[in-house]
């Protein structure tokens, strides 16, 4: 395995509190991984120990095997897209992304402006002040601004919450097909499961400081480790200390199967592409179930019969 | 309601800015009595061929853009490095500075500079006067710049680290560039109150230093007197000017 | 950054140090020492500074200050803020109607003294007017007495009412003022008992920035004062030059520092905001 980044035993404490507690994970070479968790999980903090903002207290950071704990950020080959892009209002989109080329010195500034402009699918908009551009416009440009660098890693933080809702599912499928075709290592924060689970190839789940499962989004999904994770990535009924997630739920009208529990129907929403049935059980514990539409509805006042497949377990 | 606030408001600007219209104006009377007599030009010949305005003018000018560029450049560094954290002793100093009444700055000046002169062979002149206007204008570019700053977007800053810029690097390609219009406004605020201030250069001044306000206040004390309508009327209109001129540029 | 950040404290730490902070160090001593025979000061100490501040004679004057500055800010804030009203209820003109307002005081504060001595004096246009007219035979002594010095206060220091006050009213929830009228409140109830209370932060604000200024005023008392309505400020600038008591006058200062720092710790403390 190629690994660019290691983060081994981290932590960052604060007089206040602990943000980052002993966390330890590698990202592979070329992938898209994420750092999910709820705000104030510590997920940002890590980020921003990887570009250099903040000094860990403990544990040590490595890009390409090589320990950069000491480094400033402007000696890591580390760059980071801010939430609000941070573009310099006083610069063109040119000047933004020449920026960093200049503080190198490099040559053939033009051609490689060019280059990446034409990548994030700007080219020609080059003379444009940040204040002219839109949301969208202006994140291509911080994209552009660090990737000219070619830096070993990519810091993305929550890269979609700044935009527009009915704009994020299109830019997450850029953002895909963007890392594919330049094969940097992607790293990003984001609260969000969904755009955690479509966009990452590993998934790094955070609570409270604390590392709770790294893996794939089938295995943090499918098999979670702990109660916290299965119930951040997706709803989940517990019933007797099992858990069961509402789309492996099933009705039926008719008890087949030992493995049956009987409840009564208590309401059914109409989500567009499934109902939502919530059921009370004998105990009175509440379980929800999606059904399928295809699959007709239930009235409140049934009585049910809920049944799953043993796969879809959640022992916890 | 709406009419009588806007009466109201006619009546307020008139307050404002009559004096100084009326002041204008008669500075075009071609009697030296406040009785309107025609129009002239008189009294400006005198005021533009008075040798020793001219002097007290070019010392004020002088005085005026020495503390403005110095006060400009160290206050600016000054917000600067107080935004980054704050102390408590110089914010304090700075506070207490803008406060204190311009004629106890002007006296306890004074006051500091002969207790200097014991040890120094030096009198008052030009460079006590330059001196005392960069402490009091200090505190002006202080709070603007201040104010600019807590505007301002401090993830830029950490973008240019980001991209490889060290942290003086950052602040003279980024942070500087976008503060430039607060910091216009602070010198601008510095020149005019150099170039209006009285009270504490009377107290502060040499021999050889008189500035223009220093003329303007003798002659007021002396009594009426047409030549001095029309040096105010100058002064209002270059001070003026100025003004509306760095809002334009500051729209743009 | 430290580094950096200690290098761009240290001028202005140098100048506020040595221009400013030793200056009152120096009059604080000089305070308790004695006056010399030709001025200057003895290396005699004493306390007697302080008490001559509250002979009667001065305690006159400090109380005279304390009434003129209170009159010329109340008379600021009465004034002032039916134009920061119409200021911002002025529509797309806003902008410019402020600029009005702040135009002469970025001017010359000298000279807006002198065009009031202009207008005032015996000889002055009001003056002249009035007798041209006949409506009166001999002129009105407009001029050096209280009333000119409030009027030249109030003009000079108006402008620091009305800004404080427009942006109180701009960040004024207009739902406030809408929930009012729609619970049955007339246009002036809405005014008195909504709007003027929660304006409360401007007019703090703006009564501080006239207030003191107006305390140490000198300029405004000797231009259109006369012997009568002499302010602290005065009496301070007269300690250093005709009076040559330097120590009676570094006392009258200090005290007058003092006052000014209780005030503001007082009114900042109820009012919980910072000035800028």
């Amino acid at each position: 395995m190629d690994l660019v980044l290691e983060l081994q035993g981290v932590s960052k404490h604060y007089p206040t509190h602990q943000a980052v507690n002993e966390i330890s994970f590698a990202v592979e070479r070329g992938a898209f991984f994420a750092l999910l968790g709820p705000s104030g999980c510590g997920k940002t903090t890590t980020l921003r120990l990887v570009a250099g903002f903040e000094e860990a207290t403990a544990g040590d950071i490595s890009l390409n095997g090589r320990s950069i704990n000491q480094l400033k950020p402007y000696e890591r080959n580390v760059n980071t897209v801010f939430q609000n892009y941070a573009l310099f209002p006083h610069l063109t989109v040119r000047g933004n992304v020449e920026f960093g080329l200049r503080q190198q010195g490099a040559d053939q500034l033009a051609k490689k402006v060019r280059d990446v402009l034409d990548l994030v699918q700007l080219s020609g908009k080059d003379d444009r002040f940040p204040a002219q551009l839109s949301g969208g416009e202006r994140q291509r440009v911080a994209l552009a601004r660090s990737l000219v660098l070619q830096p070993d890693v990519l810091l993305l933080d929550e890269p979609l919450a700044a935009l527009d809702p009915n704009l994020r599912k299109q830019v997450r499928g850029e953002l895909k097909s963007l890392q594919r075709r330049v094969g940097t290592t992607f790293l990003f924060v984001t609260h969000d499961q969904e755009e955690a689970l479509s966009l990452s190839d590993q998934i790094a789940v955070m609570n409270k400081g604390l590392l709770e499962q790294v893996g794939t989004p089938e295995d943090v999904y499918l098999r979670p480790r702990t109660r916290f994770v299965a119930g951040f990535l997706g709803a989940v009924n517990w019933i007797d200390g099992i858990g069961v997630r509402p789309e492996a739920t099933r009705i039926s009208r008719t008890a087949d199967g030992e493995r049956c529990i009987s409840a009564t129907v208590r309401s059914s929403v109409f989500l567009g592409n499934c109902f939502q049935v919530e059921t009370v059980c004998r105990d009175g514990q509440c379980v929800v179930a999606e059904v399928p539409r295809l699959d007709g509805s239930f009235a409140p006042g049934e009585p049910v019969h809920l049944w799953w497949d043993p796969a879809d377990e959640l022992r916890l | 309601m709406k009419r009588g606030l806007g009466l109201y408001a006619v009546a307020a600007y008139a307050f404002l800015h009559l004096p100084l219209l009326v002041l204008a104006v008669f500075s075009f009377n071609s009697s030296r009595f406040t009785i309107w007599q025609g129009w002239s030009l008189a009294w400006y010949r005198a005021a533009l061929q008075d040798g020793q305005l001219g002097e007290a003018a070019w010392n004020s000018l002088l005085i005026a853009v020495a503390s403005t560029v110095l006060s400009t450049v160290v206050g600016t560094l000054c917000a600067y490095g107080l935004w980054k954290r704050d102390s408590k002793l110089l914010s304090g100093s700075l506070y207490l500075s803008l406060v204190t009444p311009e004629i106890v700055t002007g006296i306890s000046l004074l006051v500091f500079f002969q207790w200097i002169f014991r040890f120094l062979h030096v009198q008052l002149g030009m460079h006590t006067v330059i001196l005392a206007h960069i402490a009091f204008s200090l505190s002006y570019v202080v709070i603007v710049v201040m104010a600019r700053l807590r505007t301002f977007d401090a993830s830029l800053e950490e973008a240019a680290l980001d991209l490889g810029a060290t942290e003086w690097q950052a602040f003279r390609r980024v942070t500087l560039p976008v503060l430039a219009p607060g910091i216009a406004a602070a010198a601008l605020l510095a020149f005019t109150t150099s170039f209006d201030d009285y009270v504490i250069t009377s107290m502060v001044a040499g021999v050889d230093s008189e500035t223009l306000p220093m003329v303007v206040y003798a002659m007021a004390r002396r009594g009426a007197n047409p030549v001095l309508n029309a040096i105010s009327t100058l002064i209002v209109a270059v001070l003026g000017s100025l003004i509306v001129l760095s809002e334009r540029l500051r729209e743009s | 950054m430290t580094q950096l950040r200690r290098l761009f404290l240290a001028p202005a730490g140098v100048i506020m140090g040595v221009l400013f902070l030793v200056p009152l160090a120096i009059m604080l001593a000089y305070s308790f020492l004695t006056r010399g025979a030709y001025g200057g000061v003895t290396a005699e100490v004493t306390g007697d500074n302080y008490q001559r501040v509250f002979d009667p004679l001065y305690a006159a004057i400090l109380l005279r200050t304390f009434v003129m500055a209170g009159t010329a800010t109340l008379g600021c804030l009465v004034l002032g803020f039916p134009l920061a009203l119409f200021i911002s209820r002025a529509g797309p003109r806003k902008n410019l109607y402020l600029q009005l307002v702040i135009l002469p005081f970025w001017t010359s504060f000298l000279i807006r003294t002198y065009a009031w001595m202009f207008l005032l004096r015996d000889t002055g246009l009001i003056n002249s007017a009035l007798l041209a007219a006949g409506l009166v035979h001999q002129p009105l002594p407009l001029l050096y007495n209280e009333g000119a010095v409030f009027v030249g206060l109030v003009y000079g220091y108006l402008p620091f009412v009305v800004l404080p006050l427009y942006a109180t009213l701009e960040r004024l929830d207009k739902n406030l003022l809408e929930a009012a009228a729609d619970l049955g409140a007339r246009p002036w109830v809405t005014l008195t008992r909504v709007m003027i209370p929660l304006c409360a932060p401007g007019f703090r604000a703006g009564a501080l920035l006239v207030f003191i200024p107006c305390l140490g005023a000198y300029l405004t008392p000797d231009l259109l004062g006369g012997s009568k309505t002499v302010m602290v400020g005065n009496v301070i600038q007269n300690q250093f030059t005709t009076a040559r008591d330097w120590p009676f006058g570094s006392a009258v200062s200090l005290l007058l520092m003092a006052i000014v720092m209780v005030l503001l710790m007082l009114l900042i403390r109820r009012g919980g905001e910072k000035l800028v």
